[in-house]
């Protein structure tokens, strides 16, 4: 039986500087923009003649090799927004006009799992539900930290917390015309029980060759692993860098070089897990950032901007180039000498929902938008 | 003396008009008497205000910042201590009806000013308030007024004015406003701007302001719900207050937030209100008082539909009213000031209410819909987590009561006793059958000895955390 494909979003927050991402090198207007977070040339691993990763992406750029890693250059919407939220909330809800409620993979899981029977259809590493999973009547486990994951946390001693969740079990056990609100409760109680019951044996299942770096993206991704390798059902994996971590308007050149090793290195390792189990094969992983920074730098770091850059890995990518980089030239920019985007990132889901989910995308994202053929 | 009806009906009226109280705290006002304690409440000039000085000196962060964390930090801080926890509660009440989100503001020092708008405003006269609201300049800009002109009518504030701020689509059935009164309220307050901002460099951002533009004002005739003038958006919201609408409007929204969860605010027009003569009581009140609200919540408090039994325990907690309550009945946060609270303060986001930032204008699904299974198993844990915590002051002083209450007590007197001080009244029958089992397999409690008493403090730290827990917690 094929298994079913799995998505993972590693969401990259605070504005992620595409520019020294995806870096344009031999480009003389770059070298101007940049005359103190330039990188130079040699530094910049090639992916061509004009464009190339930034140096600490070595790790990604396996993938690319092996025709595996899509890039999506320019990627981005119409009247940008330069606030984190809202940019975050626009990507989260495809709504760029006006202020969406639903989460586009909220509303994936809702079609993969309309009446909720897989508690962990979706799951999200890191605590509060991003935006892009929110949808009445989806639940999606929220995990802060897999290895202490549960109701009733906070009771000391095995025995007692054990005897807890017990009488927990019997206290939410289903109950009829109590009153709706009372009765929904201890249905939602009982599969909140069952959630996590059944996410919490994932790390006891699991064993594994490699090491994950030691940071909350390292581990979240581990969790991710853990949770596809156990088998539960889940189709949509979810979980967000450290808040606002790439909003780097000071001291870029170290602080962006930290996030790109760690962001590089964990993705590798994620991807050589799966292999090690040989469980890449449904996997598809997608990062982005709400928006890319400012052309010119500030000096010390970048101020908010337009279009970024994102990617896809998995094994069914077809790996390459996909739209065009955004000119830097001055009469080309988004208003305040910023990157105009020329592609729209609802074709990306739109191909994301219809070619790796088989849903229809059009009510999702809210129109039709062009596919990006990297599946 | 107050009796346990007394304790019951106090601990009821402070999980509502205030944000939740210490054991010691509901036995001291019932011996107060009721009706007091309602008007002190009604009075919150008569109270000392927050300490200001005391929070500028520990969280100088505090001080006009654009964070909205430390925005949020600082309103959570206040729920727990305010003394004016009236006053604090009809904020959270505005800013769930008046919506508007750091998303799009962007400045977590507008937010601020916006609740602290609603704090000074939200207990005095209705009309004052909208018009204090109308020209707030985060809210022209966050509903767009302020790319709406005399030229380019943008009809998304006048809209908004009418359905979500003061009259509601509808009541009985009826329809309360045609779309051509929508665009007549629009016209009459093209012009409510926001002025230029000032550049935020070098002396960082500046509070923004509200300006009139009488060249961008739209200054002809309109008809507007029947009347024919050259309206402009105060004579709008004079118009508007004068509507049986809006008193049926607000009233509901406060029968909604402190006395029982209402069905959803779009189907107000088809489904009538769960009281109606509560409802027409406050609209008398509305009306009699020339649009006062304290004046409102008077006759809400004062009211036997608000004492009833029957609407006790008959709204689901939101996420604020959760953690502030939890901190003032264990005394963490309360009182002195610690490290810690910005964790804290970010506890009702998880839990589904990010403060300072609604989901949309329409503002959050509260009742039932504030639970989820992720949402339930932060709620949860984190009542559990300060709850079983036996070194806080209140938690130490609800265990003294107990065991004051003699030398030994059975498991059933044990698990009702920790119902009653947890303020837990609504249990049902099946809930407190298990609690009762559980608390039978150590047997009945004493607290003679060193060793009995540490027994009796673990046994209670436990019990609170099943409290917590049970589905009848996360009811008020």
């Amino acid at each position: 039986m094929a298994k079913d494909n799995v998505f993972a979003v590693l969401s990259l927050s605070g504005g992620n500087d595409g520019l020294n991402t995806v870096i344009p090198y031999t480009n003389s207007l770059y070298r101007q923009y940049r005359p103190t977070l330039g990188i130079p040339e040699d530094k910049v691993i090639p992916l061509n003649d004009e464009l190339g990763l930034y140096p600490a992406m070595g790790p990604l750029k396996k993938y690319w090799d092996e025709g595996k890693l899509a890039i999506f250059l320019g990627i981005g919407y119409p009247h940008p927004s330069y606030s984190h939220f809202r940019s975050m909330d626009i990507w989260h809800t495809c709504e760029p006009d006006k202020v969406g409620v639903d989460g586009w993979l909220g509303q994936a899981i809702k079609e993969f799992d309309p009446n909720a029977e897989n508690v962990l259809t979706g799951v999200n590493y890191g605590r509060g539900l991003p935006r892009a999973l929110a949808k009445e009547g989806v639940p999606v486990a929220s995990v802060g930290n897999l290895d202490t994951y549960g109701l009733l946390t906070g009771i000391d001693g095995q025995d007692q917390r054990a005897q807890a969740l017990d009488v927990f079990s019997r206290m939410y056990s289903p109950s009829v015309g109590r009153g709706y609100a009372i009765d929904y409760i201890r249905r939602t109680g009982t599969d909140a029980l069952k959630g996590a019951d059944i996410l919490t044996t994932a790390p006891a299942k699991y064993t594994s060759k490699v090491t994950y770096n030691n940071t909350a993206v390292g581990q979240y991704m581990k969790n991710i692993a853990q949770t596809h390798l156990a088998g539960f059902g889940t189709r949509v994996l979810y979980t967000t860098s450290p808040y606002n971590s790439f909003d780097t308007h000071a001291s870029q050149m170290a602080a962006h070089d930290k996030l790109w090793t760690d962001v590089s290195s964990t993705v590798d390792t994620f991807f050589t897990d799966l292999r090690d189990h040989q469980a890449s094969d449904n996997v598809l992983l997608f990062m982005f950032s709400e928006f890319g920074r400012r052309i010119s730098d500030n000096g010390s770091g970048t101020d908010h901007g337009a279009a970024g850059v994102a990617f896809a890995v998995g094994e069914k990518v077809k790996g390459g180039l996909y739209g065009e980089y955004p000119s830097l030239e001055p009469s080309k920019q988004e208003e305040g000498g910023n990157l105009k985007h020329n592609m729209d990132f609802r074709s990306v889901y739109a191909t994301i929902l219809e070619d790796w989910m088989g849903l229809n995308p059009t009510s999702i994202i809210g129109g039709n938008f062009e596919k990006v053929r990297f599946l | 003396m107050a009796n346990q009806e007394d304790i019951a009906l106090m601990g009821h009226l402070l999980r509502r008009a205030s944000f939740g109280a210490s054991r010691a705290e509901i036995e001291a006002k019932a011996a107060q008497g009721y009706n007091a304690v309602v008007e002190e409440m009604l009075s919150p000039a008569a109270q000392p205000p927050i300490d200001e000085d005391i929070m500028m000196r520990y969280h100088p962060a505090y001080n006009h910042s654009a964070a909205i964390e430390t925005n949020v930090q600082q309103w959570l801080y206040r729920m727990t201590n305010s003394p004016r926890q009236l006053q604090e509660k009809m904020a959270l009440f505005w800013h769930m009806i008046f919506c508007a989100g750091h998303s799009k503001i962007d400045s977590g020092e507008e937010m601020s000013r916006m609740i602290a708008m609603f704090r000074e405003h939200g207990m005095g006269n209705f009309e004052n308030l909208l018009l204090k609201l109308s020209t707030f300049a985060g809210m022209m800009y966050y509903l767009d007024n302020t790319e709406s002109h005399k030229v380019a009518l943008n009809e998304n504030y006048g809209r908004e004015l009418l359905e979500l701020f003061s009259l509601g689509v509808g009541k009985d059935n009826e329809f309360n406003y045609s779309e051509n009164d929508v665009k007549a309220c629009a016209r009459a307050f093209t012009g409510w701007n926001a002025a230029p901002a000032y550049p935020p460099f070098p002396h960082g951002r500046s509070p923004w302001e509200f300006r009139f533009d009488p060249a961008d004002h739209d200054d002809s005739e309109k008809t507007f719900l029947g009347q024919t003038g050259r309206w402009n958006g105060d004579d709008i919201i004079n118009i508007i207050c004068k509507q049986p609408a809006t008193a049926r409007y607000i009233a509901r929204h406060m029968y909604d937030f402190f006395v029982a969860d209402e069905v959803p605010v779009p189907s107000w027009r088809q489904t009538p209100p769960k009281d109606v003569a509560a409802i027409n009581l406050l609209e008398k009140a509305y009306f009699d008082s020339g649009y006062d609200i304290t004046a409102m919540l008077r006759v809400l408090f004062t009211s036997d539909f608000f004492k009833a039994p029957a609407v006790r325990y008959a709204r689901v907690k939101s996420p604020a009213e959760l953690v502030a309550s939890i901190l003032r009945m264990t005394g963490e946060h309360y009182g002195d000031v610690q490290p810690g609270l910005f964790e804290i303060s970010q506890e009702p986001k998880y839990m589904g209410m990010d403060l300072m930032n609604p989901p949309t204008v329409e503002g959050w699904h509260t009742g039932h819909e504030w639970i989820d299974s992720g949402t339930l198993v932060e709620r949860i844990n984190f009542a559990a987590e300060y709850l079983g915590r036996t070194d806080l002051p209140g938690v130490q002083d609800i265990i003294n009561r107990l065991m004051a209450r003699g030398e030994r007590l059975s498991p059933e007197a044990f698990v009702d006793g920790c119902m009653d001080m947890l303020g837990c009244l609504n249990m049902s029958d099946d809930t407190r059958r298990e609690l009762v089992a559980h608390a039978q397999r150590d047997g009945e409690l004493r607290h003679g000895t060193d060793a009995e008493r540490a027994a009796f403090t673990r046994r209670c730290g436990e019990m609170f955390q099943m409290l917590a827990a049970t589905a009848e917690f996360q009811f008020c």
